[in-house]
């Protein structure tokens, strides 16, 4: 025993719970300690929020999984403790080379935008990502916070009321039951809580089988991500090279259809696949190796009165474009303060529709963005074929066919356009990327960054503006944080929030989404912005 | 707004013709097939105007237009 993964970091042990005359009620209970899971439960026990996972397992991972993550979950994962972290670990990588055949066809950099805190991209195992979140749910248990993870407690049955879920639970030591306000159910792909339900989970399968290897190697191929497609070692087929820490290299085959599964995956036919690729007398290890298939689909709602779906659960995409736990990660940033407001009785239920109309607009464009590289990447007719393989030449020729080349559309977060939390964009010649419904964007404030100055509660940001620095509407407070342009000498901040114009005010969520945004203050204004950002107009 | 030309635009069009089985003799029928791809992949990049791209599309699939 020494991979991380092979260790139990959250074994059983008896809860109190199961020697209880009835049912225990928590606030909530989070099914699930897969990313996704731990990143509800620390975003709700920071908040103050009672809550207990359980998980049918007690360790990280098997395997690494998802490797890539993007910048707006590292800012998240920030939030909840784990961001810096994950980077100081993560290996970061800008530069992509994109081979065909035997030709490197052209190589592109991500060339992130100056002024961020945090980098486009890093790749780091998901055991390690999930052990740094199991550490914070540590950190905050030692605090004192009201969060609790149990291993080996899997959810056998559940019953939804109006009020509350009845949770039927195995362990080791035999069944016992549970009762939440809240269940929220991060259970995975194969959700077993959407089986107890009867939801369907519709989509699109992709006739396809993927031989993930992750090898440890001592290499010097430079932190890039190299992409073939019909590579000479791989005929017919697309493969991806990917450096992860501690050298352990992502190495991704695609097989086609019909394979022998349990054949493809053992050692003595990995190995001269390897072999063909690195070249023979490359020298490695096999840490895991697995094969995949996938499919693109989701549920048609999230929530289902008390049950609340996040993560792989609720919605599945292809690993293009590493949008899974990334995807995942924004569902539950979304969904816990609206779930926070609700319990403490600042808000009615119906804000957590926001959280459908949201999350399911996010699903929707990465389900959309991962269909459109598994078409290019697996062409599924001649034609398609045919066209695919002449963007891929022309692109080694001339620039204006590389953006057609499509190996995975890497993940960044949906703009919430139409969302009903927004309020109209009141703001003559700002910067759409900063619009109502539009994540906010980092920006340098001296030795420091804008993201955590918002934090997680509401905030009203004035720029080179006048306003109060507390409103509370309707049990809502804004703290407001007052900045000038001046504060930020690179003009990051002016370019990112202010555009054409002089001056504004922004109102940000505690998920850091805008809500709205205008020149200057006004009383009447904001306070109705306050209402309709919390589902009150 | 672009509109799709679908009336006669080619100077010497029988001289265009020629070029195009020229550019074609001599190659098999994949290595045709991939030419045709990569000929209709450059024209759509020159053309740019997605209007004018979508009408072309609709137009080569003999679809009427509504
Ligand atoms: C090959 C591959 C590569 C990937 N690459 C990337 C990438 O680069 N970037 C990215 O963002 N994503 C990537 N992903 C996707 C990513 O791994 C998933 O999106 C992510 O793990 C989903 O997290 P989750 O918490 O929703 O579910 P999971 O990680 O599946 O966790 C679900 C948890 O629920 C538990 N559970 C299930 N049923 C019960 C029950 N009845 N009772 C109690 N517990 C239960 C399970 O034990 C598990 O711990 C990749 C996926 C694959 C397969």
């Amino acid at each position: 025993m020494n991979k991380i993964f092979e260790i139990p970091l959250y074994p059983y042990a008896r809860s109190a719970d199961q020697d209880a005359p009835a049912p225990v009620r928590h606030k909530v209970v989070v099914v699930g300690a897969g990313p996704i899971g731990l990143g509800a439960a620390i975003d709700l026990a920071q908040q103050g929020v009672e809550v207990v996972i359980l998980d049918d397992n007690d360790k990280v991972s098997f395997g690494s999984r998802a490797v890539c993550y993007a910048k707006r979950p590292l800012e998240i994962l920030d939030r909840l403790g784990c961001g810096k972290r994950m980077v100081e670990k993560g290996v970061e990588w800008n530069v992509g080379k994109v081979f065909f055949d035997e030709r490197l066809v052209y190589e592109f950099n991500l060339l992130p935008e100056d002024g961020h805190e945090f980098p486009a991209f890093i790749n780091l195992q998901q055991y390690y990502f999930e052990e740094y979140m199991v550490d914070r749910v540590r950190e905050l248990q030692a605090e004192g916070a009201p969060i609790e993870i149990r291993g080996r407690n899997k959810v056998a049955a559940v019953g939804v009321h109006d009020d509350h879920v009845a949770i039927e639970v195995d362990t080791p030591e035999g069944p016992y039951n549970l009762e939440a306000d809240w269940l929220i159910a991060c259970d995975g792909a194969n959700s077993s809580i959407r089986a107890m339900l009867g939801l369907d989970f519709i989509g699109r399968v992709f006739e396809d089988n993927f031989l993930i290897a992750d090898i440890i190697m001592e290499a010097d191929f430079p932190t890039e991500r190299w992409f073939w497609f019909d590579p000479p070692f791989n005929r017919g087929q697309s493969a991806l090279l990917h450096k992860q820490p501690d050298n352990v290299w992502r190495i991704d085959f695609q097989l086609g259809w019909d394979i022998d599964r349990e054949r493809e995956k053992k050692p003595e036919n990995v190995i001269p696949r390897l072999k063909a690729m690195l070249g023979e007398d490359a020298q490695f290890e096999l840490e895991w190796v697995s094969i995949y298939t996938f499919q693109c689909r989701r549920m048609e709602k999230f929530r289902h009165g008390r049950v609340i779906f996040a993560g792989d659960s609720a919605h599945q995409v292809s690993p293009f474009g590493a949008r899974g736990a990334n995807s995942g990660l924004q569902d539950t940033d979304n969904l816990c303060w609206k779930l926070k407001l609700v319990i403490d009785g600042k808000a009615t239920e119906s804000l957590l529709d926001s959280y459908d109309f949201e999350r399911i607009q996010g699903a929707d464009e990465n389900i959309l963005n991962s269909t459109r590289s598994t078409d290019f990447i697996t062409p599924k007719s001649e034609m398609s074929r045919l066209l695919r393989d002449a963007v891929l030449d022309l692109s080694e020729h001339y620039e204006f066919a590389r953006p057609l080349v499509n190996s995975g559309r890497l993940s960044v977060p949906c703009i919430h356009d139409g969302s009903p939390l927004n309020s109209a964009d009141a703001l003559a010649g700002g910067p759409a990327r900063s619009r109502p419904g539009a994540p906010c964007p980092d920006a340098p404030l001296g030795d420091e960054f804008l993201l955590p100055k918002l934090g997680g509660r509401f905030v009203l940001l004035t720029i080179d503006a006048d306003a109060p620095d507390l409103i509370e509407e309707d049990g809502i407070e804004v703290t407001r944080l007052a900045l000038s342009v001046k504060d930020d000498p690179t003009m990051a901040l002016k370019e990112r929030y202010l555009g054409e114009a002089d001056s504004a005010v922004y109102l940000i969520r505690p998920d850091q989404i805008v809500a709205a945004r205008r020149p200057s203050f006004d009383d009447n204004l904001i306070r109705a912005a306050i209402r309709r950002a919390t589902g009150k107009e | 707004m672009a509109e799709l030309i679908l009336t006669p635009n080619i100077d010497n069009p029988d001289d265009f013709y020629a070029e195009l089985l020229a550019t074609h003799e001599g190659l098999d029928k994949a290595a045709s097939d991939a030419l045709n791809a990569r000929l209709v992949l450059i024209l759509a990049n020159h053309i740019g105007d997605r209007q004018v791209l979508s009408q072309a599309l609709a137009a080569a699939a003999l679809k009427e237009e509504d």
